[in-house]
């Protein structure tokens, strides 16, 4: 008995132990952090580095394994060590490269990031941690990279890279990775990067699929060579529509460390004029030829007509970040706030609600009393979901007054596929395909709902 | 008269969701009067293949800017892009470029 009581008393402690340990690393943490916040913007690193002329003994321990072979060696070894690299994005792709980077001993390592750590971020941007949740992501990413390899130079630009500081960062580094999340970013780190005469290594990641290559090398073609037209704005998918796999980012995060040290320890690229397709789900790596350089390319071609940098925003038709964007396809009174939705909710009001998100949402989260049809099956006018459609506003307007239109809430994650859905719906009641309904949409949908109204409903 | 040709048709990068979320089509073009190039398999793909949306695949009578096409896995810029004419057996990929990181 006397042991058994022992143990509860043990475990106990160990709890009560491990509690205050997390709470110090927690405050540690953000201490540490608090002090980088504190010291002055620095745009520039304040000098190149120097050459280097020999290893520490040191340094021949930590890189032994990479030092005998013989395709880099020590004086592989040495570029990698004045070599400087500038990340553009710490998050899915910008985490395991700059991981692999510092690890392997590149000298300097610029973080450029002007967004702050989400939960939703931590299942791929690996050198982020749940403490510093709110924080700038190029702070942390520099804070746990020193911790991995103290004589690792990193310097983090908590901010945008913009038209106005891109030439200028981008002439400092050696190496540029494109590790960004949108359209406008890309077409400026590829127009500064040719304007700057550096070579640009470049990936992407969405579901389970990624794409890298090697832009601006050696005569190679550049990103506007390949891609002279930005794609409709409404064509692109960010991670948090399509969604992504870790894994994914992280595989293409290290090929591109890989393509970034062979080209600073001067062992060149592999993908320059070529593209690697990776398809996760079937587990396909795929190379393709791409297009040489563009004689007529507008900013690496013979006679550019960009040889400044521009609005890129404005050429691209959308913003510079990944945010999901904010359609407005209705007019004020087609739409309700969740406010409002749950005033009448908590009324008793006869109405319909409809939620269109597609059916892999819905089985994370619901409001229970929500009728399910995807956009799509509204879109494709389903014969099935209009039928049940038909008869859920049917069975609803029994008990309501004759002949008055039932209203009808369309809600979706954010507001947008929504007020799409109100749309057709409102399409398919002039066409009498659909009983007399007054219909709105619920503005922000569930993510409003989880933040305004019932903190326990799942964000996602 | 060109014969029939049989010709692999694939899309990636999310193009594939146009497409009932189909990656790779095994096809069989008719023969016909001219011969088959890129510009008139893609008319083709828009009636035979393509279920949804077509403003985010074809735009005029070429691929929306943001899709590349490779022929053979060869970027079709070195092939004559819309003029180069499909032998049988070419493989045919539609790959939307991805921007998440």
């Amino acid at each position: 008995m006397a042991a058994n009581e022992e143990v509860l008393a043990l475990r106990a402690e160990v709890t009560q132990r491990e509690e205050e340990l997390s709470s110090l690393k927690q405050r540690l943490a953000a201490a540490l952090l608090a002090e980088e916040e504190s010291e002055p913007e620095r745009l520039v690193p304040v000098s190149p580095l120097p050459p280097k002329a020999a290893l520490s003994r040191d340094e021949i321990l930590r890189y032994s394994r990479q030092l005998v072979l013989p395709e880099l060696g020590v004086h592989g070894q040495l570029r990698l060590a004045t070599a400087s690299v500038l990340v553009v994005g710490c998050g899915g792709l910008g985490c395991p490269l700059a991981q692999y980077l510092a690890a392997a001993g590149v000298g300097r390592i610029g973080l450029v990031d002007y967004d702050v750590i989400e939960m939703s971020n931590l299942a791929r941007q690996v050198l982020h941690d749940e403490a510093l949740a709110g924080r700038a992501k190029a702070l942390s990413a520099a804070a746990s990279l020193r911790r991995l390899n103290s004589a690792v130079e990193c310097v983090p630009y908590a901010q945008a890279l913009t038209p106005a500081t891109a030439l200028d960062l981008v002439r400092r580094y050696d190496v540029v990775a494109d590790c960004s999340d949108n359209v406008p970013t890309r077409y400026l780190v590829n127009d500064a990067c040719v304007l700057a005469g550096r070579p640009l290594v470049s990936a992407s990641a969405l579901r389970f699929e990624g794409q890298i290559t090697v832009y601006h090398y050696d005569g190679g073609p550049c990103y506007r060579c390949v891609f002279p037209q930005p794609p409709p704005a409404e064509t692109v998918t960010n991670c948090a529509d399509g969604g992504v796999l870790g894994v994914v980012t992280g595989v293409l995060g290290c090929l591109q460390a890989l393509e970034v040290l062979k080209i600073a320890a001067g062992l060149g690229p592999s993908y320059s004029g070529s593209l690697l397709l990776f398809d996760a789900l079937r587990g396909h790596f795929r190379c393709i030829q791409l297009r040489k350089r563009r004689p007529d390319c507008a900013v690496c071609g013979e006679r550019p007509t960009v040889t400044d940098l521009q609005d890129y925003e404005a050429f691209c038709g959308s913003s510079a970040t990944d945010k999901c964007r904010s359609l407005h396809l209705l007019s004020p009174k087609e739409r309700v706030s969740v406010t409002d939705y749950k005033r009448l909710l908590d009324s008793g009001a006869s109405h319909l609600l409809l939620d269109v998100r597609p059916q892999v949402e819905v089985d994370i989260c619901r409001l229970p009393h929500a009728l399910h049809i995807p956009l799509k099956h509204l879109e494709q006018r389903d014969a099935e979901s209009l039928k049940l459609l038909g008869e859920a506003v049917r069975e609803r307007k029994q008990g309501t007054q004759e002949g008055a239109a039932l209203p009808v809430y369309v809600i979706c994650k954010l507001g947008n596929d929504s007020q799409k859905a109100v749309k057709i719906l409102q399409s398919l009641t002039a066409a009498q395909e659909l009983d007399s309904v007054t219909v709105q949409d619920v503005m922000g949908g569930l993510m409003a709902w989880a933040a305004k109204i019932d903190e326990t409903f799942p964000l996602y | 008269m060109a014969a029939p040709l049989s010709v692999e048709v694939e899309f990636g990068g999310g193009a594939e969701l146009l497409f009932d979320g189909v990656k790779k089509h095994q096809v069989i073009l008719p023969g016909q009067e001219e011969p088959w190039d890129i510009r008139n398999l893609l008319v083709w793909i828009k009636k035979n293949l393509l279920k949804e949306r077509p403003e985010l695949f074809i735009q005029g009578d070429s691929v929306r800017p943001g899709i590349l096409v490779l022929i053979n896995d060869a970027d079709w810029e070195l092939l004559g892009e819309l003029d180069y004419q499909l032998q049988d057996q070419d493989s045919v990929l539609f790959i939307s470029t991805l921007h998440g990181g």
